[in-house]
């Protein structure tokens, strides 16, 4: 049994605490893990790939078709990486674009949203939720990362239970924004779980 | 700090690097060194991290840690330390050693007493690097012993154990490492670490000093060594074969972290394969790998970059006349470029053992995605100092430029990098442009890349007399590697107060005769200094000086303030796009229907947009305000 999860999204959104957080929770539950980061020169603001391997597995990166999970930030960064994604796959993305400086000023083009999601969801399951607004509701913008981490624990794919997960995510965060963090989890996943 | 409070025997959650810094504290280690870059850094910053959080507890740490100038530096120290007889750590990205050779080369041949175990962290794809080179060639090319991590856990074990086999070597370990191991978490079980020996004693021996005589006569006695380190491959632990289904007559030899990708494609393939699994991979265990050779008639070399077991083998079949067939780069299965993934393991092993692909079908979007490169962050002090410049530089000015987060200002509209060979490189290529044309010439090095190599190339603007620019971009933070210290800084990699050297001291004792000290925040007076310099015929400094975005807005909130965050007045935007196309902040986007606005995920709140914007229709968000 293995479970395989993307997690993707802009440098300096919290990708990679993300990642830290999923590995944490799995090693509690005792359940095997792997995962791969990018670090230095790609989190300046580019595109952040990030992969959780749990269960019977060697290898920290996934190969294609074989995500169970891809979550993003941004919603091109989670189509960017579809390719990791099959029919069963579900995509969790934040509904926030932000627009990279190669459109600004090198002429690219920002697809407009609908296509986006209409591409995600040829490709495989898409949920989407305005994770920002839900961190900001919770108190702290920055915490959009535990909004999402709160939507993939809804789908019900982790190996573990999700209580797990958030003791895991109060025991990273300083003790003063435990509430927010906790109301930015159950925001996340009651998102989804109305869905 | 659960890496050095949680008992043995416990398994936590670590970085490969973490892991690494927790296996040389298992084995003891008394110093460690490093210059940072990535994908090492986290090695160091780990010793730092633990050094100042003991500090706070008033506990002394077990070991000295040090952020030495560069990577030379840092192996001259640790080795001192072994030569006193403490184990020492010295890690690197993998062109630090090109930096650390001269050091590295001789020290092959003079060996050490207290174990040393040298980190090369290679970056294959160039995920954060100026090239994809293969250190494993540097083990063979300084008679090194080399290991080869290929899990968290792996790389704990390698490190702790190499101090050991280090000491009965008496050489230096290289354990060489990528990215995807570097930077890949996995569970960890902690052993009980050895007590470090604190001070050490520097016995004096004639053959510490390399005089022609003492390399002539220890030369032979390296070779000697290898022939022992031959031997002890073959009983290394971290060599093994690993059966996968039944033994038929195809095998595969692979290291480091291909490894992970063979064992699941052999396993998602249903493959009847026998591995062979090297972890000292210098020297290659002779009768593990003549027994493959042997038992096989079929071999599968998978290892990323260079063919060097893949060549190797090849030697042993031909000097043993073993009849083997070879699969490998040489065959063109697989590839001498960037990293591999499961994908491609799995494919080409697929291919020869006559398999279908197990993966679901997927393919890539046929949309077309803006690229998202990495780019300065909005509010550096950087994009400040470099729309400063372009006020003023005439058409055809020449940027040199060096490593670090300033690189990034290739990118359009600020395109303020021409040429970068490594580090140090800025300066040096500015005197050979200066000599080579009649362009003006603006050269870019950061703070701690000054420290590092970017002193020798102003002596030699000074001493020659060239005609340049060279600005020195002083955030005072080695950023782009994680905001380590630099001798610019205040405190040191141990928390401990240090003497901070100002980067205008010093090319003033350069001899350098025009220096100019700016705020780039302020981007006026900045154009102002840089015409000036422009204007002096011979060597110029510009020390821009502002912190980085990123620690400012840390230490505002640490200080429990809000970082205030900007937008724009529609009602006096006029649409004219200086933000967008001069100044180019990427916080700034425009809407379909010509509106400007200004990303509140993104702003860091430096309001240097605020000088640029001509109709002044900047200003700081109502929610922040």
């Amino acid at each position: 049994m293995k479970t395989s999860i993307v997690l993707t999204g802009v440098g300096g959104q919290g990708v990679i605490t993300a990642t830290n957080i999923l590995g944490k929770a799995a090693v509690n539950a005792g359940v095997q893990v792997y995962a791969s980061e990018v670090h230095g020169m790609a989190q300046r603001g580019g595109s952040v790939y990030c992969t959780v391997r749990m269960g019977d597995v060697s290898s920290p990166l996934i190969a294609s078709g074989t995500a169970d999970v891809i979550v993003s930030t941004e919603p091109i960064e989670a189509l960017r990486y579809i390719q990791y994604a099959n029919k069963k796959t579900k995509v969790i993305t934040d509904t926030n674009p932000v627009v990279p400086f190669t459109v600004n000023v090198g002429g690219e083009a920002y697809p407009p949203l609908e296509t986006v999601y209409k591409e995600i969801s040829a490709h495989a399951e898409l949920i989407t939720l305005d994770a920002l607004q839900l961190a900001k509701d919770a108190g702290a913008r920055i915490t959009k990362n535990i909004v999402l981490l709160g939507a993939l624990a809804a789908t019900g794919l982790l190996p573990f239970d999700s209580n797990i997960l958030l003791e895991t995510i109060f025991a990273n965060v300083p003790p003063k924004f435990k509430l927010i963090n906790e109301k930015a989890f159950t925001g996340g996943m009651n998102a989804v779980s109305k869905k | 700090m659960e890496i050095i409070e949680e008992k043995p025997e416990k398994t936590i959650l670590l970085l490969g690097n973490e892991a690494i810094t927790r296996g040389a504290i298992e084995a003891g280690v008394d110093v460690a060194t490093t210059y940072p870059g990535t994908p090492s850094s986290e090695i160091a910053d780990t010793f730092s991290h633990i050094a100042k959080y003991l500090k706070k507890k008033k506990i002394k740490p077990s070991f000295y840690f040090q952020y030495s100038v560069n990577e030379k530096v840092a192996l001259e120290v640790a080795a001192a330390a072994s030569f006193s007889k403490l184990r020492s750590l010295t890690c690197m990205k993998h062109v630090g050693l090109n930096v650390a050779s001269d050091a590295f080369m001789t020290y092959l041949y003079v060996g050490c007493k207290g174990g040393h175990v040298i980190i090369s962290a290679d970056d294959p794809a160039c995920h954060s690097s100026q090239n994809e080179q293969d250190n494993r060639y540097f083990a063979i090319f300084a008679s090194c012993p080399m290991l080869e991590p290929t899990t968290p856990q792996e790389a704990k074990e390698m490190t702790r154990i190499g101090f050991d086999l280090s000491e009965e070597l008496k050489s230096p370990i290289l354990l060489r490492t990528t990215t995807r191991l570097n930077h890949a978490r996995g569970p960890v079980t902690l052993k009980k670490p050895k007590s470090s020996k604190g001070k050490g004693f520097f016995e004096k021996d004639p053959d510490l000093v390399t005089v022609p005589a003492t390399a002539r006569k220890k030369h032979p006695e390296l070779l000697e060594k290898m022939k022992k380190a031959a031997e002890m491959s073959d009983k290394s632990p971290f060599n093994e074969f690993i059966q996968i289904g039944e033994k038929t007559k195809m095998g595969i030899l692979t290291s480091g972290v291909s490894y992970n990708y063979v064992k699941e494609a052999a396993e998602e393939l249903s493959l009847d394969v026998t591995i062979l699994k090297l972890g000292m991979t210098h020297p290659i265990p002779p009768k593990m790998t003549k027994k493959l050779l042997t038992d096989c008639d079929t071999v599968v070399v998978v290892e990323e970059l260079e063919p060097i077991l893949e060549d190797q083998i090849h030697k042993i079949a031909h000097e043993q006349g073993i009849n083997v067939s070879i699969l490998g780069k040489s065959t063109g299965h697989f590839s001498r470029l960037y990293e591999y993934n499961p994908d491609i393991v799995t494919t080409v092993l697929a291919k020869i053992f006559d398999k279908k692909v197990p993966f679901p079908a997927s393919k890539k979007t046929s949309i077309e995605l803006p690229s998202r490169p990495p780019a300065l962050c909005p509010g550096c002090p950087h994009r400040a100092t470099y729309y400063a410049v372009k006020q003023v530089a005439p058409k055809g000015t020449v940027y040199p430029t060096d490593i670090g987060c300033y690189t990034l200002g290739k990118a359009p509209p600020l395109k303020m990098a021409d040429l970068l060979l490594c580090m140090g490189s800025n300066a040096g290529t500015a005197c050979g442009l200066a000599i080579s044309t009649d362009q003006k010439i603006i050269s870019y090095m950061g703070d701690s890349t000054f420290f590092h190599s970017g002193i020798p190339p102003v002596i030699n603007a000074v001493h020659h007399n060239h005609d340049v620019v060279i600005t020195v971009l002083d955030n005072r933070t080695t950023a782009m590697t994680g905001h380590q210290p630099n001798p610019g800084t205040e405190t040191d990699g141990m928390g401990e107060d240090a003497r901070r050297i100002l980067v205008e001291d010093v090319v003033k004792g350069c001899g350098v005769e025009h220096i100019e000290i700016v705020n780039p925040n302020n981007v006026k007076k900045t154009s102002e200094a840089f015409k000036r310099a422009l204007d002096f015929k011979g060597t110029s400094v510009v020390v821009s000086k502002a912190p980085c975005i990123l620690l400012r807005n840390r230490d505002l909130r640490r200080a429990g303030r809000v970082v205030p965050t900007f937008e724009i007045d529609q009602e006096k935007c006029t649409q004219c796009e200086t933000c967008l196309n001069d100044f180019g902040c990427p916080a700034f986007y425009k809407k379909e229907d010509g509106r400007i606005f200004i990303d509140e995920q993104q702003c860091n709140g430096c309001g240097n947009c605020l000088q640029v914007c001509p109709k002044k229709a900047i200003k700081v968000r109502k929610e922040d305000a």
